[in-house]
């Protein structure tokens, strides 16, 4: 979990919305996949040129409409890797190939038992010496537990309670500066009280309720640069004021299916 | 019933209030719980580990808790079934047969805890051949083929729960002294006999009173009182021997106790033999109840009873003379009689007889509130060195102690 510098992602040739999985997802509404195709080699763009990360690119599947969310292909942290086993049969049908590439690619494949879900990236986030993991809604609390083992990392569990935001990264962004920016409405007081334990309050950085449903958590953070969804002011001025610079890219092609900026990328080293 | 199930919750649960937001839960939903076990991890890195006794009142209390609880990571411990052997013929239990306490017990049966019925110490469990009850079983009344629970997996005690009221019965006391004041244990027993005399009036399971007494009852001068707590309806079972009886009856028909002049105390001429002609009179007539129906015998302990209805049983011993029709000689039958008198008890008073008071603590589960009342500290004791630890014991004489009891009642001699 160092700042990222080579990042996983998957072209949206086959992305759509096939089934619905999440509150976002509405067979009737469709993604236009020439906007979506766009969106995302503008947000490649930014990555590469403007972040200066190097791109892993995987092999898109037809049928496979959410293998464009990488992030949930699973976590990895030097040479380890654990691919992660979805909740949904929908997805179910991504681990093979997820895991097939984190093998073919060299990396120490640890496999968690059948039946214990575990959404990758997507529910594990965190700083160099202490990692959230959010549970219930896509991953089973008890994975943590062991992954915290593989990992030799404190793993604190987080509860989240409102279904918009089924997985970590939709409320939750570590930044390198050691902030967090955060929709606290999305945890429980458990939760929120375990969190301003970690996090001293100057470093707590709150995300109003209409930005966090445009998934300004959703970012990706190199460094000082910061790649969000775009039409997120308050969040923007929020990370300007602490030194940050942003990236605003538009992706509301994959807001539809629930995903944005970090949903797309997954940080390999 | 009790019901409990054990889960065992790991990872990083202490700062993330994981393990706050499980117990607050529990208690939030009406449970409670025991820690069984609590590791917490000595670096930030390293997990904690607590194992948590899940407490309700209904299987279906227990069983939504657990469902709440299950999200956050607190999972059930998987155990076993208990293990069953059959017995290798009547008489006799398979080796390493489990032997129970009094306490109450469950046993895991197709993996569901079962309550074992009929909990008494030192019986073995027959599991029916279904396998779906368990009920104590004395070794004795065993059939070859009986499924007997052998070895402890599968086997639960329950540690008794302190009771709602705070009186002396609450506390246990086991500890035994003539020094110590008695009257608010008196004082004690007195309000369990008015709510439990409410309760049996109407008929509410486990509102009968119990009382194993000796002769000294009779000598020492307790007769009357417990005659008036028998009217009264405050005691509605007795266990006794041979003598308490013949010695009660023996006043009524010559006013001598054991041959002294019940009033006047001193020795009456041939008075040693009241209490033959007293066994002989009633073994003519056949039985006690008809001696009192028929007027012979009209007043009394045994009288009281047989006008109350209240349920005696009388258990022999070799010393006995006559004995008294009624009287059950073979000790074995005896305990059985008693045994099933025992359900429906919801307070034993065991006076003056170390006999009486040592068997019928044999029989009676924990959780029945005992008093063991003897001028003698060793009867006590002797008691609660047998395992019976939750009767309360009351160094005192066992008249002083039925005449201030009745008393407090009401009693007006």
């Amino acid at each position: 979990m160092e700042a990222m510098s080579r990042l996983l992602v998957c072209p949206p040739d086959f992305f759509g919305i096939e089934y619905e999985i999440n509150p976002w997802m509405r067979r009737s509404n469709a993604v236009n996949s020439d906007h979506a195709v766009r969106q995302w080699h503008h947000l490649m763009r930014v990555l590469e040129k403007d972040v200066g990360v190097v791109l892993e690119r995987m092999k898109p599947v037809p049928g496979l409409p959410d293998l464009v969310f990488t992030a949930n292909a699973g976590v990895v942290m030097g040479r380890k890797a654990v691919p992660s086993r979805f909740r949904y049969a929908e997805r179910q049908k991504e681990e093979a190939y997820f895991e097939d590439w984190f093998r073919t690619h060299g990396y120490d494949v640890f496999t968690l038992e059948e039946g214990l879900v575990f959404e990758g990236a997507g529910d594990l986030l965190g700083f160099p010496d202490g990692w959230f993991g959010g549970y219930r809604q896509r991953s089973d609390i008890r994975a943590f537990s062991i992954l915290s083992e593989w990992f030799t990392r404190e793993i604190l569990p987080l509860e989240l309670v409102d279904s918009r935001f089924y997985h970590l990264d939709t409320c939750l962004c570590p930044l390198s500066g050691g902030e967090l920016l955060y929709y606290p409405a999305a945890f429980d007081r458990y939760g929120q009280a375990a969190i301003a334990e970690r996090i001293t309050p100057e470093r707590r950085l709150a995300v109003p309720e209409d930005e966090a449903m445009k998934f300004a958590c959703n970012a990706v953070c190199v460094g000082k640069q910061v790649v969000l969804p775009a039409g997120c002011p308050h969040t923007g001025q929020l990370l300007e004021a602490r030194g940050y610079c942003l990236h605003p890219v538009p992706l509301d092609e994959f807001m539809k299916s629930g995903g944005s900026a970090k949903c797309l990328t997954l940080a390999l080293d | 019933m009790h019901y409990q199930e054990t889960v065992l919750i790991q990872g990083h649960i202490i700062d993330s209030l994981i393990l706050a937001k499980v117990l607050d839960t529990i208690l939030m939903m009406g449970g409670t719980f025991d820690f069984q076990e609590v590791h917490i991890g000595k670096t930030r890195e390293e997990p904690s580990r607590a194992r948590i006794i899940v407490r309700t009142s209904s299987a279906k209390l227990l069983s939504e808790i657990l469902h709440a609880i299950q999200p956050h990571g607190a999972s059930v411990e998987s155990e076993r079934d208990c293990r069953l052997t059959a017995a290798p013929a009547d008489g006799i239990f398979p080796d390493e047969f489990y032997a129970t306490t009094h306490l109450s017990t469950q046993v895991r049966l197709r993996d569901q805890w079962v309550e074992v019925e009929g909990i008494e110490m030192d019986l073995g469990i027959r599991v029916d051949p279904m396998g779906l009850t368990a009920r104590t079983i004395p070794m004795g009344q065993v059939k070859r083929g009986d499924l007997i629970v052998t070895g402890r997996e599968g086997v639960r005690v329950i540690p008794l729960q302190r009771p709602r009221d705070r009186d002396v019965f609450s506390f246990m006391e086991s500890q035994v002294s003539a020094e110590r004041p008695h009257g608010h244990i008196v004082g004690d027993i007195t309000k369990r006999l008015v709510q439990l005399r409410a309760g049996f009036r109407e008929g509410k399971i486990g509102s009968k009173v119990l009382l194993a007494g000796g002769p000294a009852i009779v000598h020492a001068g307790g007769r009357e009182a417990l005659t008036w707590l028998i009217d009264e309806e405050f005691i509605h079972v007795l266990f006794c021997g041979n003598a308490l009886p013949a010695h009660d009856m023996e006043v009524d028909l010559y006013g001598t106790s054991l041959g002294y002049g019940h009033v006047a105390g001193r020795v009456v001429p041939h008075g040693h033999e009241h209490h033959l002609r007293t066994i002989n009179r009633i073994r003519a007539i056949g039985s006690i109840e008809a001696a009192v129906r028929s007027g012979v015998i009209k007043t009394g302990i045994m009288a009281a009873c047989v006008r109350r209805g209240a349920q005696v049983v009388m258990a022999g011993t070799i010393r006995d003379d006559g004995p008294l029709p009624g009287v059950i000689t073979d000790s074995v039958e005896a305990q059985a009689s008693m045994r099933a008198a025992i359900p429906g008890i919801g307070l034993a008073l065991l006076v003056a007889s170390t006999l009486h008071a040592v068997a019928t603590g044999n029989l009676l589960p924990a959780t029945i509130p005992s008093v063991c009342v003897d001028v003698n500290p060793a009867v006590p004791t002797k008691l609660a060195d047998r395992g019976s630890f939750q009767a309360v014991g009351l160094v005192m004489d066992a008249a002083s102690f039925l005449r201030e009891l009745a008393r407090e009642l009401g009693w007006k001699p």
